[in-house]
């Protein structure tokens, strides 16, 4: 038997990714044995970004400031914008370091499973910022599934209009990857995607 | 309790962390649901894909158990079909339908052949016929399901040959003759699925327009409106698509 602040805290750190009761005990405990290293800076980090936290209304990234700091930096390229489907995906890019360019969040993929339609996603925003002048291309790296390829198919449609160049992420084999262990559907795409060298 | 069947992803869900809830539409045991150990991590999504040829292993303690299901991928259509926008929405628009229409756990073997039909030609066909045997496959659901339309005699006069109506009442045909009084109120019957003398007729970009709305109609009306539920989005999306003549890639 606990306190019950310290089983809300326990309930709390359960519901985190990678946790469940028995592992969200043992960091509780952790934290209740480092008051004053751990649980009160924890504590104040969560209570300070849970307040300055928000969507840019530009990309739909989450940052301390609205427009985010990727579209408020002026080196960044404005003519190409990358469309992630989640915040989680433009970070994965922004680690390779790989893309100047901005963003765009659409935040899911079209899913008749979850009845996610083209209005529940931040498609409008996307047309309306690719109409602009200084956009010349939109690269969409939506996940390679059937819902993430439907989706980009339709974003495709829908920049028509807008006059923009259009690409999407290669499919194919990883770097690092041996041919004898990928799946077949890996496989197929590579070889669909194939380039003279 | 254990069974293996060939089968095919129709959908997946997310179950807790790493864990997902698979629909399976398998040869013996009609569309099935099983829990896959791993299935939502990212080294096994791509084994739940939509429209995914597996091997399933299903184990369960009592028969009505949701069950822990193991698959071994032995095709993966979607993988062939990415880049088609018309071809992965004919597959998705198959799986959503059938996740929904197709009661649980009732074999439907017919219906296992006519999506291993469709997905073949959806993935190994460079030609423009897949709209019509997607057509053909929902037409072919609705008669599994009890919904069977008449198309072999016009419902009025009996006649066999000049069958150009669908009469939404009772999904019979109707010929030329009896239906031009009432054709507002009558769907259209493309060519392609008339009866024929042994010939085959193509399909024209009007055909296969007309083919998704009678489909559609009847869909709605004796599997969905009574769910309760609106077709699913990517089935819509298919018929918007197709308003286009299909192109092969």
């Amino acid at each position: 038997m606990s306190a019950p602040e310290i089983d809300r805290l326990i309930e709390l750190l359960a519901k985190l990714p990678g946790l469940g009761p028995r592992s969200a005990r043992r960091v509780a405990l952790h934290l209740i044995k480092r008051p004053a290293q751990l649980m009160t800076p924890l504590a104040d980090a969560l209570a300070a970004t849970a307040e300055a936290i928000s969507p840019c209304q530009i990309c739909g990234n989450v940052d301390t400031s609205d427009p985010c700091r990727i579209c408020a930096n002026p080196e960044r390229d404005a003519s190409a914008i990358c469309v992630v489907e989640d915040v989680a995906d433009l970070w994965a890019l922004e680690r390779t370091g790989v893309h100047r360019g901005r963003y765009h969040v659409l935040g899911g993929t079209l899913s008749a499973l979850d009845g996610v339609n083209p209005e529940d996603l931040n498609i409008g925003k996307l047309v309306d910022r690719a109409k602009e002048t200084a956009v010349l291309e939109v690269i969409l790296a939506t996940n390679a599934t059937v819902a993430g390829q439907t989706t980009a198919h339709y974003i495709v449609e829908r920049l028509a209009s807008a006059g923009v160049k259009v690409s999407r992420l290669a499919h194919g084999v990883p770097v690092g990857g041996e041919l004898n262990y990928l799946d077949d559907g890996t496989l197929t795409a590579a070889m669909k995607s194939r380039r003279p060298l | 309790m254990e069974w293996t069947d060939e089968a095919f992803v129709l959908a997946a869900r997310r179950h807790g962390e790493g864990a997902a809830v698979v629909q399976l539409l398998t040869r013996e045991h009609g569309r099935h649901a099983g829990l896959v150990h791993g299935g939502g991590s990212s080294s096994k999504r791509a084994i739940v894909e939509p429209g995914n040829r597996v091997q399933s292993n299903w184990r369960g303690r009592l028969p009505e158990h949701l069950g822990s299901v193991t698959l071994e991928v032995e095709r993966s259509y979607a993988a062939s079909l990415m880049d088609d926008p018309k071809r992965l929405s004919a597959l998705a628009a198959a799986c959503a339908v059938a996740e929904v229409a197709l009661p649980e756990r009732e074999p439907h073997p017919a219906m296992f052949h006519a999506t291993q039909a469709l997905l073949d030609s959806l993935a190994d066909t460079d030609d423009d016929v897949w709209p019509a045997v997607y057509i053909r496959w929902e037409l072919g659901l609705l008669g599994e399901l009890g919904f069977g339309l008449d198309l072999s005699t016009c419902a009025a006069t009996g006649q066999s040959d000049d069958l150009i109506f669908v009469s939404p009442r009772t999904g019979r045909a109707v010929s030329r003759e009896a239906g031009m009084l009432y054709q507002d109120k009558l769907l259209v019957l493309p060519g392609f699925l008339a009866p024929s003398e042994g010939t085959e007729i193509s399909a024209t970009a009007d055909d296969i327009r007309d083919g998704v709305t009678l489909t559609r109609y009847f869909l709605a009306r004796h599997v969905f409106d009574p769910l309760n539920k609106p077709l699913p989005g990517a089935r819509d999306r298919l018929t918007d698509l197709l308003k286009d003549p299909p192109k092969s890639p």
